[in-house]
């Protein structure tokens, strides 16, 4: 391999080839993949969910992870929310021409371990070189596929009055750590991104409970945008409360600095769960024992007043609507 | 975090408010000049905390939004100079001027770009010796130093491509402008904290001397603005008007003597333009004859178009605090943050904009 990706990398040619075999094959490789004809075949039984999402986050690499991780823990999550168990996953790259080889292999090698731990494989694939300048080096599409139980009916337009919504940890770490590293406002931090795959983590939850009406991973937008999305899809109102929110002391500390609210920057390995009142104990106890959920929390009660809105108890005791992200606050994130 | 949770306890807050309470017994309006203080007062939810004799109105303390059309058409008329970059803070981008913006400007292929500081804009100009650099500048004392060392930087790097066209404007003046105009009746000033961490306290000497209204300079913790709030309404109950400082950990009575010494260096006082209060004498900062090869007014030949004020935005009347932004007809409806019609929507210390994402039940 030449130390830097050329045109003919993605020419379709035997320079292709040599990319295919020896950053893509050699270290994704199974069964399905090594096929290597136009698509993947297999066979998958049940409710079948699927999901797309392209990553052109900046910079490629950030404290916690890089474009390779995130692109794989995306897919996985927005599958895992739906309740579904991910099996499968297309990996397509978009490369700029002179991109190092040596970062393309370590963000592969980040594909394969985060696949690794979430137990799914990279069945089919893409890549492309275009124009130095055509693209900011790297954007990956990953799409993927995962099973549902046929009963399971978890969904943004099922969250009712009464409900409790659970957290599974701190927000922010992914926003800030990636901002910490962008040039122009970089700053000093020991904060990682949170991306993680969370597929384990839903289903330690489902082992304990079948009342899980709602779950999403608040990515962009954080985890305000995502709660008046679920009130907004469900008709009804949202009451948090911020003292129960955790947010990391550097999050809080940068937000202050950069003028930004926590509850309005991305995630990458965290859930919000909307559940019956009755079972939210237990599945919190069960979340607080995975790696990824040690810092769940109930932050708050689905309610009818108000429908559509997200309302927040501040630590002061006042109340406060917190409405949907509006605009484009933070550059390139995910 | 401790250090920012110790100023968000609730029962500090309470015994504030409690506080309050034993001194607002009259009616008493205040109005926070600052567009941050209006922001932290909506963002906790402050006014939910006090008595109904009080009224908080918010006043024309936000940068972006006092920044008139005609100067919004200059800065637009700039970026659309063949081979020019202008620079600018993010929310100026966005702020519609007669008929655009710089986004749209930059869409039609304008090389606009973001900085977060005039040094920035420096550096822009530092890399592309061959272009024209303009940094777009907004703001009041609290901005006005870094731009002018960004100017007294430029000079002492021999720089001949970095320019400003300078919008910035100074406070005190627009304030006296305010209170002799006798829209508002105010009994008490909560005070703008950081323009005072530079100009100091002393700049609001005149307002208890010549109008009898309290002063206090409030930090922007929700303990801070009680505070202040508290200070003002014991003065309102001993019929005193004086000038406090409820935020010593930030400001002195004489403010930052370097900041103030390099922008008398670099600026001096002009006439200038105010959304809503139009030509205030003595408002804006014009860069001194010493420094005109670095202002952009002079250097470029453009011609910004007539001026349009946008029909039925009354972003005038609540910089003047004479309204709120409930009282206009398009808010929320035809003037939402992703349709602005007005700066006061689109600066994020704008008074629409706080009302929009922090008001309850629709205010």
């Amino acid at each position: 391999m030449t130390d830097k990706i050329l045109l003919a990398h993605g020419s379709g040619g035997t320079l292709s080839r040599d990319i295919v075999n020896n950053s893509l094959i050699s270290v994704l490789g199974n069964s399905i993949l090594n096929i290597l004809d136009d698509s993947a075949v297999f066979t998958a039984n049940g409710k079948i969910a699927f999901t797309t999402d392209s990553h052109v986050v900046q910079p490629i690499f950030f404290p916690g992870g890089d474009i390779g991780k995130l692109s794989v823990c995306g897919t996985i999550n927005d599958l895992s929310v739906m309740g579904a168990t991910p099996l499968y996953l297309s990996l397509a790259l978009i490369i700029e021409e002179g991109f190092p080889t040596k970062d393309l292999d370590t963000i592969i090698d980040s594909v394969r371990k985060a696949a690794d731990e979430a137990g799914v494989k990279i069945v089919t694939g893409d890549t492309k070189v275009v124009n130095r300048g055509n693209a900011d080096k790297i954007f990956i599409n990953t799409a993927g596929i995962g099973i549902i139980p046929e009963e399971l009916s978890v969904s943004g337009h099922n969250a009712k009055p009464g409900n409790k919504v659970i957290l599974s940890g701190t927000i922010g770490d992914h926003g800030i750590a990636v901002l910490s590293k962008r040039e122009g406002i970089a700053f000093d931090t020991e904060l990682e991104s949170d991306c993680a795959p969370l597929n384990k983590l839903v289903a330690d939850m489902m082992l304990v409970s079948s009342k899980i009406n709602c779950m999403r991973d608040p990515t962009r937008g954080g985890l305000a945008t995502t709660l008046n999305e679920i009130a907004e899809q469900s008709g009804v109102s949202i009451r948090i409360d911020e003292e129960k929110i955790p947010v990391r002391r550097e999050v809080a500390a940068a937000c202050e600095m950069l003028g930004f609210d926590p509850l309005y920057i991305a995630n990458e390995g965290k859930l919000v769960a909307v559940v019956e009142a009755e079972d939210a104990e237990a599945i919190l106890m069960q979340m607080k024992k995975n790696k990824y959920g040690h810092n769940a929390a109930i932050i708050g009660t689905i309610e009818e007043k108000y429908a559509g809105r997200v309302v927040m108890k501040t630590t002061l005791g006042t109340s406060r609507i917190v409405g949907m992200l509006v605009g484009e606050p933070l550059p390139r994130i995910c | 975090m401790k250090e920012l949770s110790s100023f968000r306890q609730s029962d500090l807050a309470q015994g504030l408010v409690n506080s309050i309470n034993r001194h607002a017994t009259k009616e008493a309006r205040f109005m926070e000049f600052c567009g941050s203080h209006t922001v932290a007062i909506m963002k906790n939810g402050l006014r939910q905390l006090l008595p109904p004799t009080l009224t908080l109105t918010s006043g024309p303390g936000c940068p972006v939004c006092v920044t008139a059309n005609e100067d919004l058409d200059k800065a637009i008329a700039l970026a659309k100079i063949p081979g020019i970059i202008v620079a600018s803070f993010g929310d100026m981008i966005r702020v519609p001027g007669s008929s655009s913006n710089l986004q749209e400007a930059k869409a039609s292929g304008s090389d606009v770009r973001v900085v977060y500081s005039p040094l920035d804009a420096l550096q822009i100009a530092r890399t592309n010796p061959g272009k024209p650099v303009v940094f777009i500048a907004v703001g009041f004392e609290t901005t006005a130093p870094t731009v002018a060392a960004s100017v007294l930087q430029a000079k002492q790097e021999g720089l001949k491509n970095y320019y400003i066209l300078s919008m910035h404007k100074i406070c005190p003046p627009v304030i006296r402008a305010l209170l002799d105009s006798g829209e508002v009746n105010l009994q008490g000033l909560i005070c703008p904290g950081h323009v005072s961490a530079v100009t100091g306290a002393k700049a609001w000497d005149f307002i208890p001397r010549d109008y009898g209204i309290s002063c206090v300079v409030a930090g922007f913790e929700p303990l801070d603005i009680l505070q202040c709030i508290d200070m003002l309404s014991e003065q309102a109950a001993k019929g005193e008007a004086k000038l406090e400082i409820a935020y010593r950990r930030s400001v002195t009575y004489e403010g930052n003597l370097t900041a103030q010494k390099i922008m008398e260096q670099v600026f001096e006082p002009s006439l200038t333009s105010w959304r809503g209060m139009g030509d205030v004498p003595d408002s804006g900062l014009k860069l001194k004859p010493e420094f005109a090869a670095y202002d952009a007014e002079l250097k470029f030949d453009f011609d910004p178009g007539p001026t349009r004020i946008q029909k039925g935005c009354i972003c005038g009347e609540v910089l003047r605090g004479v309204k709120t932004p409930s009282q206009c007809r398009l808010f929320r409806k035809i003037c939402t943050p992703l349709n602005p019609v007005g700066p006061c929507m689109v600066s994020s210390e704008g008074s629409c904009s706080a009302h929009y994402h922090y008001g309850e039940n629709n205010d």
